[in-house]
């Protein structure tokens, strides 16, 4: 350990991560799209208590949404399968950034909270400002980031949850409004290449229509045939121009 | 089952098991290769599918809402994202007028 190398008290770090946490855009975007996501609990029947340990142990939007608004309507393979591929992005997004957080001489088990903390916000919030922070900080600063941005969304989606019960049907539904719209918008806003726009219009279009053939595993065929259609057109444009 | 194991079990886990990945296989796995953005494309279009199930087939209050209604504000809120300096913030806030204004309009 290098504390000495730096004059500022242990864990000034973690205090940095959380201040930039407040600063950050995703703080408020978190609060519109988890206080959605309690309010979908909510309407599906869950237990405040069930959906603050869901936004704690999984915190990825999409895989709770798949959780929330399909267990107990299709087998739980089939929201297995969903989940899996909804959150395969995190992999490559650990591997980016580890490299930025460990040193030598870090142990495996100091980065199992900065790797569960790890979200789309988090990690691209991380990538933005660990650069700037000395090396020896910088899991401390992470961790500061991802429980500041965690802790907007669990508290927002337990408003959301205390509030869907309680506001008239028209608030209510534009609560519940927020997560199609929220998924929507980070599903499109940091597209580099055509590829992710093309795959979400052709999974709207899709997924309804294999849904009504009811052959099941409809979210995970969806995602295949529409995901693989989207990456071709983007190989035969490449290979074209 | 207890949906508390059901959380454990197809949502914690399938979730998690990818950061783990992710620490074992460390680095070397870059974000612009070309399985990444298949796997991506994947992984969209199957959010995609979710957020077409909600719309569709909404819950509670969101039921109450017109169809017609529901996708003229995922249409005209994307339109406004793309007009809008892409602003993600201006797509969310036109899309949820267009839903209340039109609950009002037509029956909500």
């Amino acid at each position: 350990m290098s504390e000495t190398s730096s004059q500022r008290a242990p864990g000034s770090g973690f205090f940095d991560g959380l201040r930039a946490a407040l600063k950050s855009i995703f703080f408020y975007v978190l609060l519109g799209h988890y206080s959605g996501i309690g309010a979908l609990s909510y309407e599906f029947g869950f237990d405040p208590v069930w959906m603050v340990l869901c936004t704690l142990l999984i915190w990825a939007a999409p895989a709770q949404v798949i959780v929330i608004s399909t267990l107990g309507t299709v087998t739980l393979i089939e929201v297995a399968v969903a989940v899996t591929l909804s959150s395969v992005r995190l992999l490559p997004m650990v591997a980016a950034l580890l490299p930025m957080l460990q040193r030598e001489g870090t142990r495996q088990r100091e980065l199992v909270l900065p790797m569960h903390l790890t979200a789309i916000s988090v990690w691209a919030e991380g990538m933005r400002l660990l650069p700037g922070v000395p090396k020896h900080e910088r899991i401390g600063y992470y961790n500061g980031l991802g429980v500041g941005l965690l802790s907007a969304a669990t508290l927002a989606s337990a408003v959301g949850f205390y509030l869907a019960a309680r506001l008239p049907p028209l608030f209510a539904a534009g609560l519940l409004f927020l997560t199609p719209m929220s998924l929507l918008m980070s599903s499109v806003r940091n597209t580099r290449t055509l590829v992710d726009g093309l795959a979400f219009g052709l999974g709207v279009v899709v997924g309804p229509v294999i849904a009504a053939q009811k052959i099941g595993l409809d979210l995970m065929w969806t995602g295949l045939i529409a995901g693989t259609a989207a990456y071709a057109v983007h190989r035969i444009r490449e290979a074209t121009t | 089952m207890e949906p508390y194991l059901a959380l454990l079990l197809v949502g914690v886990l399938p979730s998690e098991v990818w950061r783990w990945l992710g620490l074992v296989l460390g680095g070397g796995l870059d974000e612009d290769s070309e399985i990444i953005m298949w796997v991506r494309a994947v992984a969209t279009a199957l959010i995609a599918a979710v957020v077409a199930r909600i719309v569709l087939i909404p819950p509670g209050a969101l039921a109450s809402v017109p169809l017609g209604v529901r996708l003229a504000a995922l249409g005209i809120g994307f339109l406004a994202f793309l007009l809008i300096r892409r602003s993600a913030f201006a797509g969310v806030l036109v899309g949820e007028a267009v839903l209340v204004a039109g609950a009002l309009a037509f029956g909500g």
